[in-house]
């Protein structure tokens, strides 16, 4: 298997083009790539259309940059702070531009991506009846369970199938192999389901290490694309055994970005005048080494011996 | 003073959701106001729950560690099961969450709640977040306990879209569109307790918050509230109760 270690910065160039539909961070509120959402920004991206399974502050982030034309989205907000600014500048007022909201909900958002990833033709739900989703996003169908005589609605949702997941793990190797441990939210089903995957790694560790513990492995190395080491490459959103949640980072980003100029200060700050995610680490200072998590609770070996 | 426990409002809100989980009882749980209810439900009358959470992960005790999000590492360590969300939304599909808490913008009459569009949704004057999980836990939990602030503008006659279905025009309207299960069965604010009563399962005044009256929550609700016929006090919070919540807010972030 050939080698996939790469600069984020080339990763992000080659592997997201302008019009892509992406899902970046599928984990819900931890565990969301953010170095991969400053560097969309940075290089100006366009037309994106964000497969959002709550992914906490980053597509408000990418919509305030102006690199989204349509939410395929659950939710987008800030978890600490509640509304997103951007989201409503952009949903209201057009602010930088218009775009399009499909609406979902997670559960329907993940069985898209189960039959994206699967080839299933649609995902039947029996969720969402009575709900105005299906009336703002056509997208969804009530039919009759075919499989039945009696009265029996369900909802079918049609695929997703992003053009790329960009998913964050502890650890992984230059090949594509990794570990995720933690809740998993939708990041299984996006890597399946996505054209390519960009693996953000915590770490970069020996080949040995993760073949070591393969139930570990959430989605295999022949899917993914590249492999970015960022350290703490997820702040201010957190990671289990390596990084705590930066919540007051959250909450200055909700407070900052309450008007357009505010956003557009905080952006030029954290994003556009910093050359890359090493330039923010040491902008982060000692505040980033105060959300290194320095406990240990270490899993119980498990034992793959074949004979 | 004398004996009685000084509580804030948020405090009570939190030991009253607390109450409505019973032993035994799977829970999905929500952000904020919900993960403390559970915490004070296991540590106290119901230390068999079972709390999940839409992130991913199911947990037997509460976590412990302060909690801005499901997701923070306090709340991933000793969990009964860290997995995926379509696992265990596909579960409460199956019918096996008994209670699932949920919050919004709006409410109205018939429990139905509002957490994408003020306005016109091709149009809106507020885009808010959305549905998260909601609209799957209120859909399909076996019943809905939602978590509001009691305003005028909050607790509507109909709200403007429903993301997450209560009885929709009545309870009749709940089962005609093809749901098996659930509906509100308690909204808790920060005034009262509302619960659904007679064959249309519209909310009734069943409880006011010490301090407040029948007609001051009337007051602040957008429709015509009747109240239950044996409408009453809120009980305040007990010590035991109010330890629990300590022990698991420690620093009260949850509770100001």
């Amino acid at each position: 298997m050939r080698d996939k270690l790469v600069d984020l910065k080339d990763a992000i160039a080659e592997l997201v083009r302008d019009g892509d539909s992406v899902v970046l961070g599928a984990c819900l509120e931890p565990m969301i790539p953010f170095a991969a959402t400053h560097e969309l920004i940075r290089q100006g991206k366009r037309d994106l259309a964000m497969i959002a399974p709550i992914s906490d502050a980053s597509t408000d982030m990418l919509i305030g940059g102006g690199c989204v034309a349509k939410v395929i989205g659950a939710w987008v907000g800030n978890v600490s702070g509640g509304l997103g600014h951007n989201y409503r500048r952009a949903a209201e007022k057009r602010v930088p531009r218009s775009i399009a909201i499909e609406d979902y909900s997670n559960f329907a958002l993940g069985m898209a991506l189960t039959a994206g990833a699967y080839g299933m033709p649609f995902a039947p739900l029996r969720s969402l009846l009575g709900s105005d989703i299906l009336k703002s996003n056509p997208r969804f169908k009530v039919t009759q369970n075919p499989l039945v005589d009696q009265p029996d609605p369900v909802v079918l949702v049609p695929p997703l199938k992003p053009d790329v997941a960009v998913l964050a793990v502890q650890r992984a190797d230059r090949l594509g192999n990794s570990h995720f441990w933690g809740n998993t939210g939708l990041a299984q089903e996006a890597a399946l389901a996505a054209e390519r995957v960009i693996v953000i790694a915590d770490e970069i560790v020996e080949t040995p290490v993760i073949l070591s513990d393969p139930n570990r492995i959430l989605f295999p190395a022949f899917r993914v694309a590249a492999v970015a080491h960022v350290s703490a490459g997820v702040h201010p959103s957190p990671m289990v055994g390596a990084w705590r949640r930066d919540n007051d980072f959250f909450a200055d980003y909700h407070a900052r970005s309450r008007d357009r100029e505010g956003f557009l200060a905080w952006l030029a700050e954290w994003v556009l005048d910093l050359p890359d995610h090493a330039a923010y680490r040491a902008k982060l200072g000692a505040g980033l080494e105060r959300l290194r998590i320095s406990g240990a609770a270490p899993a119980a070996a498990v034992n793959y011996a074949a004979d | 003073m004398h004996g009685r426990p000084e509580y804030t409002t948020q405090e009570l809100m939190i030991v009253a959701a607390a109450r409505e989980i019973a032993d035994g009882e799977v829970v999905f749980v929500g952000m904020r106001l919900p993960i403390m209810a559970f915490g004070v439900a296991r540590l106290t009358h119901a230390p068999n729950a079972v709390g999940l959470f839409e992130c991913g992960i199911v947990r037997h005790r509460p976590a412990d560690g302060m909690l801005y999000t499901m997701g923070d590492p306090p709340n991933q360590v000793g969990a009964a099961w860290l997995t995926g969300t379509v696992q265990l939304m596909g579960m409460l599909q199956g019918g096996r969450v008994d209670i699932g808490f949920i919050g919004g913008a709006e409410i109205d009459r018939f429990g139905n709640i509002n957490s994408s569009y003020i306005g016109d949704f091709a149009a809106p004057t507020v885009k808010l977040p959305g549905s998260g999980g909601a609209a799957d836990i209120a859909a399909m939990s076996g019943r809905v306990l939602a978590i509001m602030n009691h305003e005028n503008h909050r607790l509507v006659p109909k709200v403007s879209y429903v993301t997450s279905v209560g009885y929709l025009g009545g309870a009749a309207e709940r089962a005609a569109c093809g749901l098996r299960r659930g509906g509100p069965a308690a909204v808790i604010t920060d005034r009262a307790i509302l619960r659904p009563h007679g064959p249309d399962r519209e909310l009734h005044l069943a409880s006011w918050h010490p301090g407040e009256s029948a007609e001051s929550v009337s007051a602040n609700t957008g429709w015509s509230l009747r109240r239950l016929p044996n409408a009453h006090e809120t009980p305040p919070p007990g010590a035991a109760e109010l330890e629990a919540l300590h022990r698991i807010d420690r620093d009260g972030f949850w509770r100001r």
